[in-house]
Parts: structure tokens; sequence; C-alpha cells
């Protein structure tokens, strides 16, 4: 094309990008290398100690001597059960939509709903819900489906019932996300593969097998990464509804993080626990682009 | 397929659908009708069909939340922090994407590279150094320091690059053959055929920080600065627990959100399969 615009462009492409290079630089990149430099340190808030460097004592220490161990394993179990609970549920609600039917898009509104909702208003909410005692809404409920069987229990404090309630609650917020995302492949599955398949004599479940799962590889894909790396950073929800307890049992690592951090001023042991999780998701990220990459379907 | 059977297929995905519809919306209708009866008789009458069917409907709640905390503060707060992030992002954002799609120069390749890398590093990771790094400088509880670390997002500027891309170039050149400077091109040309990629934009952007109660509780602590999530959550903890109350503040609180979700609800769409299927 023109050739001398390659000259008069470049001072406004940098114009242009300055602004958003600058914000990433200042509040993503600098403040990233910082946690790294900080986690080698004993940096304490209002500590009269000398700042001095640490070397790893940070991380051996917060892996002894933390619940972050406890953590992990609690973001690892949640990563486990909502990821596969909540694509399945997705993917039902989405095939469920994919069809002609009357008020389908009043359906798909009430179940995006959740999504929009803050989830420290959320959060609230289902604390009453999980309330101890006959009275509260999921005990009486439950006590209606078992034909009074049930027991009640107090879901939040009971070490047992803390992380699944949280489960339960993240779950019915985000599945309305996935549905979104799968709805969108669903939709851009050719139909002409459909009515292939059905005059190779292809059943319904047969179609869904060879035809529906295949064509939603990379939303199933993006969706699980997604899902799991949000279970990673669980936070609001632990915080308000449980405050990582009882004994540890909801805790998670962005949670022990703040904890270590703010609650017990100890700066350079959650810039480490940061690191840890960076780690974390870093490894993650790659996995998926792994996944993507056998069928060299990134661009 | 038989007329039957196709027939019991159509009243199975309904009874289906019914059946969800009963789980996503109870506890909603329950905050909204736990927010218009009297604070006792939420927690007491929650086990029972009362929870959904009350025999009594007030507003004192309502009246209550206005009372006991600065909830118009909150609010103000919410709109103006929200507002930074999406007026400002959408400018920002939409610049640098620009740029990293259309622009020919020196550079472009590394910083596109800095974008995507940067795409990786999750908010909770740097937010106690980014804490750490604004207290030095003494910036701390106000709005803009609630807003301003939040402009430039590395999602937003690889889905305006992802849209620039896909533009048909023909416009632009037509423009820049008149004459026409790169800016003038992007603000006349550009801008008024980019109305789909900035509302979903704006959406995916006001969606990820409308609720957003980490940072504001690690750097605000007047209320006269504090989010609407950091609102509920102290009304939470602030005895005597009186969840009429709490219902009320929650539902002025997700009401901007609805009103927003309801006129705009093909954009939400649009904008939160986008960030799926071109992620």
């Amino acid at each position: 094309m023109i050739r001398r615009s390659r000259f008069t462009e470049a001072p406004a492409a940098w114009l242009l990008m300055a602004p958003g290079l600058v914000g990433l630089m200042l509040f993503l990149l600098l403040p990233f290398a910082l946690a790294v430099v900080l986690s080698f340190t004993n940096l304490r808030m209002a500590s009269p100690l000398p700042l001095e460097f640490v070397g790893l004592a940070n991380y051996t220490l917060a892996f002894q001597e933390t619940a972050l161990p406890r953590a992990l394993l609690n973001n690892l179990l949640f990563a486990l059960v909502v990821v596969p609970a909540q694509t399945a549920l997705g993917l039902a609600l989405a095939v469920l939509l994919d069809r002609p039917l009357r008020g389908r898009t009043v359906f798909r509104t009430l179940f995006f709903l959740p999504v929009v909702f803050p989830l420290s208003l959320i959060a609230v909410v289902w604390v009453l819900i999980f309330a101890p005692g006959p009275d509260g809404l999921l005990n009486a409920a439950l006590g209606v489906l078992s034909l009074g069987l049930w027991e009640p229990r107090d879901f939040l404090n009971d070490p047992s019932w803390a992380l699944p309630a949280v489960m339960l609650t993240s779950i019915w917020q985000g599945v309305g996300f996935q549905m979104i995302v799968l709805l969108a492949g669903l939709q851009a599955i050719p139909r002409q593969l459909y009515e292939a398949a059905a005059i190779d004599g292809a059943g319904r479940w047969r179609q869904f097998l060879h035809v529906t799962l295949p064509g939603l590889r990379n939303p199933l894909i993006f969706v699980v990464i997604v899902t799991t790396i949000l279970s990673f950073r669980v936070f609001d929800q632990v915080r308000i509804m449980t405050r990582g307890g009882p004994q540890d049992a909801s805790n998670t690592v962005i949670h022990e993080m703040v904890r270590t951090a703010f609650d017990q001023g100890h700066v350079a042991m959650g810039a480490a626990m940061s690191v840890v999780f960076f780690v974390v998701i870093l490894g993650i990220a790659l996995a998926q682009r792994r996944l993507l990459r056998q069928r060299g379907e990134v661009s | 397929m038989s007329r039957t059977s196709a027939l019991l297929r159509v009243v199975l995905a309904y009874t289906l659908l019914l059946a969800c519809t009963l789980v996503f919306i109870a506890p909603v209708l329950f905050m909204i009708i736990g927010s218009l009866k009297p604070d006792a008789l939420v927690l007491a009458e929650a086990g029972s069909l009362r929870a959904f069917l009350p025999d009594t409907f007030s507003l004192d709640n309502y009246r209550a939340v206005f009372e006991r905390v600065p909830f118009g503060a909150y609010l103000l707060s919410s709109l103006i922090v929200n507002g930074l992030i999406v007026g400002l992002g959408l400018l920002v954002n939409a610049f640098a994407g620009y740029a990293l799609a259309r622009l020919r120069w020196w550079g472009r390749g590394a910083m596109l590279g800095l974008v995507l890398a940067v795409l990786v590093i999750p908010f909770e990771a740097i937010a106690i150094p980014l804490f750490y790094q604004l207290s030095w400088l003494g910036w701390r509880d106000d709005w803009l320091v609630q807003a301003i670390p939040f402009v430039a997002n590395p999602l937003a500027i690889f889905l305006f690059y992802s849209f620039f891309l896909g533009l048909p170039r023909e416009l632009e050149e037509a423009a820049r053959v008149d004459g026409a400077g790169v800016l003038s091109t992007f603000f006349l040309i550009v801008l008024p055929n980019a109305k789909a990629a900035f509302a979903s934009v704006a959406i995916v952007l006001f969606l990820f920080h409308w609720g957003m109660y980490l940072w504001p509780l690690l750097m605000t602590t007047s209320e006269g600065v504090r989010p609407l999530p950091l609102g509920i959550a102290n009304f939470y903890t602030l005895p005597p627990l009186q969840w009429g109350d709490i219902m009320a503040f929650g539902v002025l609180m997700v009401l901007p959100v609805l009103i927003l979700f309801v006129v705009f609800q093909r954009w939400f769409v649009r904008g939160v399969a986008s960030t799926g299927v071109k992620g």
C-alpha cells in the first residue's frame, strides 16, 4: 500500500498507544515485579525492623506455618467440583435453549440474571438461605423434599459443609455465563451437519456425541479454563460467608493472602502467596495454549 | 417422529426449564420479598411458604436503609468509579487496540506481545504490591484510586484489536487518500462504525467492576468514597442484624444493573459471548 505512511503513522501510533501502555506498566507490570521482589524481604506493616532480604524464607514458612497448603487444597477441590458441575449444567441449559421454543429469551434472561449480580450481594443472600435450624430456607426445603428425614444443620459453621456451601453459591452464580458462551457456540454449528448425521441414521444421542461435542470443542475448552482460573481466585464469597472457617475448612489462597498481608500485616508473606498463586494461574493458562494448539486452532 | 412423542418432548423441555427457573429465581424473589417484610419475620418465615407469600408489605426497610447507612454516598461512589473506568477505559483501550490493529509502526509486534503477556496476570496477584506502591505515594481513599488502575485493560485492548482487524479497510483508506490524518480518520470514520465493539467492551468492563470488593476493601476507609459492595458487606456485619434492611439494600444495589441489563440485554449477551468466542 502507500509506502510513505510507514513513517507518518509511527508518531500517531505511539500517541494512541501511550495511555494504555503507561497504565499497563504502572498498574500491572510494576506491581507484579514488586510482588516478586517483596516476597524475598521481611516487610511487615508498621514494623520497626529494617528491610532486608530473607531469601526463600517466606515461601518455606508460607507452606509450613500458614494455612496456604490447606487453602491450595480447597481451591483444587473447588475446581474439581465446580468446573465439571458448572460446565455440565451450562451445557445442559444451552442445549435445552438451542431449540425453537416459545419464551426462550425469557428463560435465557432468567438463567443469566445471577451473573450480573455483584458477588458480595449474592453471598449475603445465600448466608440467609443457608441459615441454621429448621427455619433456614435450604434446611426447610430439604426437609420437605426428604419427607422430614433431613436433619437441619448449620451449613456455614460445619467443617464438612462450609466449602460445599460456597461451591453451591458459586455454581448458582456462574452457570449462566457458561450457558451463554456455549449457546453462542451451539448456534455456530452448521445445521447441515445434524441433517447429514440424521440421514446416516444417527439418533439424538449419537448426534450430540459426534456433532455437538466436537463442534463445541473450543468454547468448551474456553469455559473450562476460565472457570478453573476463577476457582483459584475465589475470595468475595469466602470473605463474606465463612471468613475461611471453620478451622480453614473453606479457606482459599486469595483469602489466606489477604488475611496474612492485611489482617496480620505480614506483607512479604502475602506477596510470596501472590507469586505462588500466579504460578498456578500461569500453569493453567499454559495448559490452555497447549490444548488449543493441538489442533492448530490458535490464531 | 410421531406427533405424541414430539409433544412429549416439548412438555419435557418446558418442565425442565420451569424447574430451573425456580432454582434461579427463588433466591432473587426471596430477597425482594424479604425486603418488604418486617425484619424479624425474614428469618423466622424463611422455612415456610410465607417466605414467598407474605401477609404484610411495607417499605419501612427501604426507609431504614437510607437512615442507617449512607446509601446515597455508596451509590454515588459506585457510579463515579464505574463511570470513570468505563468512560476512560473505552477511549484508552480503543486507541491502543486501533494502533495495534491498523497502524504500521516500529514496536507494534512487541506491544502486542506485551498486551497478550499481561493478560495472564490476575488482579489478585498484584493487589498487595499495588496497595503498597500507591500507599507510598500517599494515594489512597478516594474515587480516583479505585478507578485509574483499571482504565488500561489488556482484555479490552485485545477485544478492540480483534474487532478492528475484522473491520473493512476501504473506508479508512478512502479517508486517508483524501488527506485525513490518523486521528481524524479514527474519530470520524472508525468510531461511528465500531458501536458494537464499544457496547460489548463497555458492558464487560462494567460487569467486571460494578461488584468490585477486594480493591476498595484494601484502599478505602471513609464511608464517603466506599462503593456499594463494601456498603452491603459493612451493613451485613453492622449490629443489630436486620435482615429486612439488608435485603432492601440488596434490591437497591442491584436495581441499576438490572435496568441496564433489561435495556441492553442483547449487548450483554453478545459482549459476554464475544469474550468467549475470541478468548
